[in-house]
């Protein structure tokens, strides 16, 4: 690691605050400490390398991953973007993994208490790298909302879950894609716990024709823009 | 010039995708060091606590280290440097590991940490150092940044000796011991 390697920081006007009272498990889970500068980072601005081992070409497939006597029940989606870092520049070689609930809104998890029904060809996990422009590309079905627990008749809208890795330990990012025009975005805790709008519509992915494919599946694209670019701190 | 994407939680279901009971070879997990991994094994263990004292059964700890050497593994060795563990219905979460080497002149040696949970908006950074290094906690350039009273909540403690030294590190999230986080 070179000396003198800087990350841009963490831009927290963009970010959720930890404790955020509508959404309830935060209230003992939030740090109530502020956050302490880290006076030297080699650690955190190194990050683990995953190479053509951690995947299998049939991880990004939802579709067919956990298929066991036929196809997973739902609306087939394509959902596909690119990793960047704040400067534009792509991430190539990262591990994105996602996660979600199947098309009736259960998530194949033993925790699970919802009353709908679990589909047997269906996981709702997947994982990938992306290519050397950045790019990722998954197939899966859309999930569906689901209520919780935080208040009176709440639900969840419709998300997947999202994972990635850039080339800093410190760019580790864990989000929640969400689909357009959907009612309950409003009603949201956890996709409101940012205050800045025009960063909370980066959660919300949107419907492409290029990515929807004929007789198939329509396509969502969803970019995701980690903290960086790494730079050399100018001199003052 | 694009934003930052925010962060969400983790939630409580994310186990499937990342801490998978059998997971495959390649994916990250609790075990770092296979048998014949160069370098001292040790066994960090330790328990995740909300602000009440109680256990976080739903969250996850990642880790990420240097080599025994201090260097940063690159994908190509056999030690990743980087694992995970979800905490059981204890609050505990462990790792078999190498005991990393300094990464820098005059660093002690150290793990970096992010904590994933339920109920956390954002995963806070934490660094793991050890108790029998005393010498170089005392000179470490990110302890000495921590106010004296609170750099205890970075020390992994040694609780067995022996061939494979095993370590016990609480997490703290919230209330009078709270775990110091930066802002990595």
């Amino acid at each position: 690691m070179s000396e003198g390697r800087k990350l841009n920081p963490r831009d927290w006007r963009t970010q959720p605050d930890q404790a955020h009272a509508a959404y309830k498990s935060t209230r003992l889970r939030s740090q109530r400490q502020p956050l302490v500068p880290l006076a030297e980072a080699h650690t955190e601005l190194a990050a683990p390398v995953f190479g053509d081992g951690a995947v299998a070409a049939a991880d990004s497939d939802l579709t067919r991953n956990a298929v066991r006597n036929g196809e997973p029940i739902g609306e087939r989606i394509v959902v596909a973007g690119r990793l960047l870092d704040e400067g534009g520049i792509p991430i190539p070689r990262a591990l994105v993994e996602l996660w979600q609930a199947n098309a009736a809104g259960r998530y194949a998890h033993a925790q699970d208490m919802h009353d709908a029904p679990l589909d047997p060809n269906f996981l709702g996990t997947g994982r990938t790298l992306t290519d050397e422009r950045g790019r990722y590309r998954f197939v899966t079905v859309r999930p569906g909302a689901y209520p919780w627990l935080n208040h009176h008749n709440a639900w969840r809208p419709a998300h997947i879950h999202f994972s990635v890795f850039g080339t800093a330990f410190a760019q580790r990012l864990v989000t929640q894609m969400y689909f357009p025009g959907d009612p309950l975005l409003g009603l949201d805790p956890i996709f409101n716990s940012t205050a800045d709008p025009h960063a909370r519509r980066r959660l919300v992915s949107a419907f492409s024709q290029g990515l929807t494919e004929p007789q198939r599946a329509l396509g969502y694209e969803f970019n995701i823009v980690l903290r960086g670019p790494l730079a050399t701190p100018m001199e003052d | 010039m694009p934003g930052q994407t925010p962060s969400q939680t983790v939630g409580p279901f994310f186990s499937e995708a990342l801490t998978p009971a059998e997971a495959g070879a390649g994916a990250p997990g609790w075990c770092l060091a296979a048998e014949d991994a160069p370098g001292a094994a040790i066994c960090i263990r330790g328990m995740l606590l909300d602000g009440a004292g109680d256990p976080v059964c739903d969250g996850m700890v990642e880790i990420w280290q240097a080599d025994a050497e201090g260097r940063f593994p690159d994908g190509t060795g056999s030690f990743p440097g980087f694992g995970r563990s979800a905490t059981d219905e204890a609050g505990e979460f462990r790792f078999r590991t190498i005991k990393p080497g300094p990464v820098s002149p005059g660093s002690a040696p150290h793990i970096s940490a992010a904590v994933f949970a339920r109920g956390m908006l954002n995963h806070a950074f934490t660094r793991i150092y050890f108790s029998d290094e005393s010498a170089a906690n005392a000179r470490d350039a990110v302890l000495l940044a921590v106010e004296p009273e609170r750099r205890e909540t970075l020390i992994a403690h040694k609780e067995k000796d022996g061939a494979e030294p095993a370590y016990r590190f609480t997490i703290r999230l919230q209330g009078e011991a709270e775990t110091v986080f930066f802002d990595a």
